[in-house]
């Protein structure tokens, strides 16, 4: 069959601005200003250990509440009626659908010394909070943005689980906490994972967030290589071999959340 | 024909006017000029332009690209000219308009040759480490007439030698903007950013230049020093001071001053005028501080160098330039547009610094390749030093992460056990 | 606990994270009314952000942009994906496998690394930056999304259908465009959707490859945060925000009238 040929276009794409681009991250990590040889660029990177930490850190703690928040709801809306279901999905999609700059500033004007959260806790003689500029900021400001890529998928894979099946075993004697974790936690265990991989990526990598929330104080790994590129200390070079650490810790995070799932069934959960 | 005269006389105008100044080099950065002997009192009311220079590339369909720092050109409201507005309806040439906030943006920016600009404003160092880098375009003077009505005084600058390859758009220095509201006596000095009574309410540049020229100031060395011990020691000064800065920001400091986010700002002293919050003040401390001119440039890699030029002529016309000062609150280098200008104005003790307080300061200079790579990664340093950040959630996490992969473990071997059962 | 009850907490629980989803929206939209520069108090009713907004020429220009993006980058995308899934799927197992290793890595890798990869590429090779550099990014970072939902669907397929449309006399082409494509259709769609909506909302990879005269409307917005604020922006918020609750309205209840329709007609039958 000639149907292969079909793919063609896309592979001929794919080279040009998916693996020729890479390469060039590659070769500018490995070579300095002046075009020469170098592993100076990683060893540099390492000095900012204690960044790439606190990225991985704040991402894995924005991840953690995302999943302790949605999980319930996600179950929740997946015994609820059709037209339940249905309305309060189109809810959790909403936001996505407005730019996440505009709702990341939205929660700048909530969280400031002045602002509103702040002028209304003063009013029952609350306050002020320090809430703008701390981590905990910039922690909300993933879990607010990234949120429905946690909900989504778990609902997907809730919605699958048979009721039967719950009634099935609150019959054979279960207690409703026996039926989460016997019956429906393994049975969700990928959604956990893809939700996990949707979190953890954007939020590990994020360059806005961190600036708009964190007023600049703390410095995640996208922050860094984006002032390699565009921002404050030109040095691409040193910002290639950051992308690429990075994708390492992603890869490494991948095989984790891996362990846990079947990448047939990550495949449609995806979307 | 006729404009063609015009033009070369002016250009010879230009020449003298150039040479006249070069011949008092050090008289260049020193920003002092006769403010009592003006030399433009005539009356503008019957100004007009030029307009057949102005309609040579109409109908074209020509366009440049202007990157200028944000709040940095009159853009219509308060009832001033809309600079830009106004030069597409004389030329019929299209301005695409973007900012930056930092002099290293810009650079990045045009280093990189991810943009091609056709006018951009770099402060005077920029403009020399871009001339070194032969990042820009000569300006060929005969297509900006108006530099005849620049101040001499910012002619023939340091940075720049001969004005080859920028015009001055504006000066200010370096200060403390403050609001009394919150802070009860007038910073006199540095060390009120180092003060553990401000935490949390210190707003402090987001460039690497700036941060640690006020800091080098504060230690009493020179801007502009190449001394490794001296710019490690500032870098520790500002990694001690991170844990009182509530953000490192540029433009931002406007709405977070005006909605009284802040006690404590640094930044340039001529925006302080254009926060609008009646308990804003200006200081500048007695260590010194920097002086600086930013300078209109084209970069070497601009399309439409014609149009740029004329662009820069217009930003020099004496009532556009008089009107844009007074927007961008800065001190003008045109000294036509001074001379328009109210007395009041021309006194501001910001706008217009008295001389001790210039004498006191410094401009910065181009430093070496080293001091300048070493200068950015100490200030990455600095940005990077994160300390203890929510470490209260190590515990759960850890445990968390503990019982999962144990389980797992567990149920694996017992699955495997299994296995070998069936298998025996 | 009764039944009730539980009702009443899961309720109350999603009420809850409904109401921390939609706060700042809900603030943005208040605040677009207020006759104050500052973000400060409450000074009066207006509505003079929106006309300002609607004479703002660069956020009109940036809109434009954006718009002409998404929907050229999710065409292309959508007829490059679909072809590129029929391809995938005919394919060995072990290229098959291979190929889609590549075409994960755009989904999986960070936003950031992909629009600095595509930055040092066009600079590389001299190519301005413009509304055809962030079309291209846009593309390629669609394309991984389109496959992954065809290619579920053509799985599903029977295989035999194609085969069989040939040993009756189509060509290829009429094959797959009278028994393929209408079972793939879904699938397509979706994909397209996917795309057009991570087209209209892509900054971190927009940020990277958009010229001084092609911006986004996203990256105008963050330029925006980054001078001071004007409140045009919080009207802004509230026009996307009622533009998107009406098309996901209409669309919904497009959807429920169908079922509706379905329903009735499978009761009559």
């Amino acid at each position: 069959m000639k149907a292969r040929i079909a793919a063609a276009p896309y592979l001929l794409w794919a080279a040009l601005f998916i693996i020729i681009p890479m390469g060039l991250v590659g070769w500018y990590a490995i070579t300095d200003m002046d075009g020469n040889l170098t592993l100076d660029n990683f060893s540099a990177s390492m000095r900012f250990a204690p960044v790439i930490g606190s990225s991985v850190w704040l991402a894995i703690i924005a991840t953690g509440i995302c999943l302790v928040i949605a999980y319930p709801l996600a179950y929740m809306i997946s015994r609820k009626s059709g037209i339940g279901q249905r309305t309060l999905i189109l809810l959790v999609m909403l936001p996505m659908w407005m730019n996440f700059l505009l709702r990341t500033y939205a929660w700048m004007t909530l969280l400031e010394n002045n602002g509103v959260i702040n002028r209304l806790l003063g009013m029952i003689g609350l306050g002020p909070y320090e809430m703008i500029n701390t981590p905990g900021a910039v922690v909300l400001g993933m879990v607010y943005n990234y949120l429905p890529f946690m909900i989504l998928p778990l609902y997907s894979v809730m919605t699958k689980i048979e009721p039967l099946l719950i009634e099935a075993a609150t019959d054979l004697g279960c207690s409703p906490w026996e039926t989460m974790k016997r019956v429906i936690l393994p049975l969700s265990l990928p959604g956990i994972a893809t939700g996990i991989t949707m979190v953890f990526v954007p939020s590990v990598s994020t360059f806005v967030i961190s600036v708009m929330l964190g007023g600049g104080s703390f410095m995640l790994i996208g922050d860094l290589i984006e002032m390699q590129f565009l921002g404050n200390a030109y040095n691409p070079h040193l910002g290639a071999a950051l992308s690429l650490v990075l994708m390492a810790i992603l890869l490494l995070c991948m095989v984790i959340t891996d362990m846990f799932s079947n990448p047939e069934e990550k495949e449609g959960l995806l979307l | 024909m006729d404009n063609n005269m015009f033009r070369r006389l002016t250009a010879l105008f230009c020449t003298i006017l150039l040479l006249a100044a070069s011949g008092s080099a050090a008289f260049a950065d020193s920003f002092e000029f006769d403010r009592d002997n003006l030399p433009y009192t005539d009356d503008w009311d019957a100004y007009s332009y030029d307009e057949e220079y102005y309609s040579q590339l109409a109908g074209q369909g020509a366009s440049i690209n202007f990157y200028n720092w944000g709040e940095y050109i009159s853009d219509g409201s308060d009832d001033l000219v809309d600079v830009i507005a106004e030069f597409e309806a004389l030329t019929d040439i299209k301005v695409y308009y973007t900012n930056f906030a930092t002099n290293e943006e810009l650079y990045a920016k045009l280093k990189s040759g991810a943009a091609s600009y056709d006018v951009i404003v770099p402060s005077d160092y920029m403009v020399a480490r871009m001339i070194k880098e032969e990042m820009l375009a000569p300006l060929d003077y005969s297509n900006i007439p108006n530099v005849r009505y620049m101040n001499p005084a910012f002619m023939d600058p340091n940075y720049d030698p001969g004005s080859v390859y920028s015009l001055p758009y504006a000066w200010n220095t370096v200060g403390i903007i403050y609001n009394t509201s919150m802070v009860d006596e007038e910073p006199d000095s540095w060390s009120v950013l180092w003060d553990e009574q401000y935490a949390g309410q210190i707003l402090m540049f987001n460039n690497s230049r700036d941060a640690f020229g006020v800091t080098l100031k504060y230690l009493g060395y020179s801007l502009n020093t190449e001394d490794p011990a001296q710019m490690r020691e500032a870098a520790e000064l500002l990694k001690e001071q991170k844990p009182l800065v509530q953000a490192y920001v540029m433009d931002q400091i406007f709405d977070k001053m005006e909605n009284n986010e802040a006690a404590i700002a640094t930044y340039y002293s001529g925006d302080a005028l254009l926060i609008d919050n009646d308990n804003i003040a200006i200081a500048i401390p007695k260590e010194g501080t920097n002086k600086f001119v930013d300078a209109c440039c084209i970069p070497a890699v601009a399309k439409n160098k014609l149009g740029a030029e004329m662009f820069i002529n217009f930003l020099n016309e004496p009532p556009i330039a008089a009107q844009n000062t007074e927007y961008v609150g800065y001190g003008t280098a045109n000294l036509a547009a001074y001379c328009l200008l109210d007395e009041e104005v021309r006194n501001d003790p910001i706008l217009y610094p008295p001389q001790e307080i210039l004498d006191n300061s410094e401009m910065y200079i181009n430093l070496s390749d080293e001091a300048n790579l070493m200068l950015d990664q100490l200030w990455t340093e600095v940005k990077a030093s994160n300390k203890n950040i929510l470490t209260w959630g190590i515990l759960p996490v850890m445990t968390i992460a503990a019982i999962v992969i144990g389980k797992r473990q567990y149920r694996k071997n017992r699955e495997k056990r299994h296995k070998y059962m069936i298998e025996d | 606990m009764t039944k009730k009850q539980n009702s009443f907490t899961s309720n109350l629980y999603i009420f809850i994270v409904m109401a921390f989803m939609y706060l700042p929206i809900l603030v943005m939209i208040i605040y677009s009314f207020n006759d104050s520069k500052s973000r400060g108090a409450w000074a009066g009713f207006t509505t003079k952000w929106y006309a300002d907004l609607l004479q703002n020429e660069s956020i009109l220009t940036a809109l434009w942009n954006t718009l002409i993006v998404a929907v050229i980058s999710s065409v292309v995308a959508t007829l490059l994906g679909t072809a590129a899934a029929v391809g995938i799927q005919a394919m060995k197992k072990r290229n098959r496998e291979l190929i889609m290793n590549f075409t994960y890595l755009p989904v999986m890798s960070p936003e950031i690394v992909m629009g600095v990869s595509l930055m040092l590429l066009f600079v590389m090779f001299g190519v301005d930056f413009s509304l055809f550099t962030v079309i291209v990014a846009h593309i390629t970072f669609n394309v991984p999304y389109v496959i992954l939902s065809v290619l579920p669907k053509l799985r599903q397929m029977d295989k035999y259908l194609f085969e069989a449309a040939m040993d009756l006399g189509c060509t290829p082409l009429q094959a797959f465009m009278k028994v393929m494509l209408p079972e793939i259709m879904p699938g397509i769609i979706s994909g397209f959707l996917i795309a057009f909506t991570f087209s209209l909302d892509d900054f971190n990879i927009s940020y990277f490859v958009s010229g001084e005269r092609a911006q986004t409307l996203p990256v105008l917005i963050y330029s925006m945060t980054r001078k001071r604020v004007s409140p045009e922006i919080n009207a802004l918020s509230a026009i996307i925000f009622v533009v998107v609750l009406t098309v996901l309205i209409i669309t919904n209840l497009n959807d429920v009238r169908k079922e509706k329709q379905l329903q009735k007609g499978g009761r009559r039958g």
